[in-house]
């Protein structure tokens, strides 16, 4: 029986998206206030999830077509460049720098290569998160 | 004089939880667990409202923008789970 969820199609649309720019702020935010990138990861797999409830995983997959078991290596040799990355300058291993960078639009900005660290965080969250729940859901009764 | 009122408050919110907490365990069927769930989502974000005006801080907004979003997306996959079986495949229901 084919059941009508248009409503919880519109909603999932804008909820999604005010989800993923809400993941990015969290992101961004951790260095200086409650935010990182565990949490954005999570918030990302949260709004990947809603996309798979609402429209079902056919047309996520061609929406998506990402394989999230790929997320979880490219984020955990992201943070082991970064703290690979330190023996270039001759210090100990995940030593961390910053530095302020001139930005046209956003003016002085502080950049820290912990974030680069974070970025690995967030993309093996996202990856893990998504990847037991698809297993989970795809799994078949014997 | 606003301290008093956020106490007396919170009180009150605690209570709307307890009457939901009772509608929870003596609910007859398992929609009205889940509204009473959802319930108790709703009354914790403002908890957490109340609490971070008494605090004097901003450290818990993001808190309260997190747990309306756990809410609702566990809100959603309960009634997909009630009303399809399954909650990202639909699959036929056994009964």
């Amino acid at each position: 029986m084919q059941q009508n969820n248009l409503i919880l199609r519109t909603t999932t649309t804008l909820i999604a998206f005010l989800l993923l720019g809400f993941a990015i702020y969290l992101f961004f935010a951790g260095h200086n206030s409650p935010g990182g990138g565990f949490v954005g990861g999570l918030m990302t797999s949260g709004a990947v999830l809603l996309l798979y409830m609402a429209y079902g995983i056919e047309s996520v997959d061609k929406m998506l077509p990402i394989n999230f078991r790929i997320l979880i290596p490219i984020g955990l040799a992201t943070a082991l460049a970064t703290g690979a990355g330190s023996f270039l300058f001759n210090v100990p291993f995940l030593t961390h720098t910053f530095g302020y960078f001139y930005f046209p639009i956003f003016g002085e900005v502080e950049l820290a290569t912990a974030m680069l660290f974070d970025l690995g965080v967030y993309f093996t969250v996202v990856g893990s998160v998504m990847t037991t729940i698809l297993t989970i859901a795809n799994d078949q009764k014997v | 004089m606003v301290e008093t009122m956020l106490q007396v408050s919170l009180t009150l919110f605690g209570v709307a939880i307890v009457i939901a907490l009772y509608r929870i365990v003596f609910g007859p069927s398992l929609p009205d667990r889940v509204i009473a769930l959802d319930m108790i989502g709703v009354n914790l974000i403002t908890a957490i409202a109340i609490v971070s005006v008494i605090l004097n801080t901003k450290a818990f907004l993001e808190v309260i923008l997190i747990l309306g979003v756990l809410a609702f997306i566990s809100t959603i996959a309960f009634s997909k789970f009630i009303e399809k079986g399954g909650v990202i495949i639909e699959r036929k229901r056994d009964d």
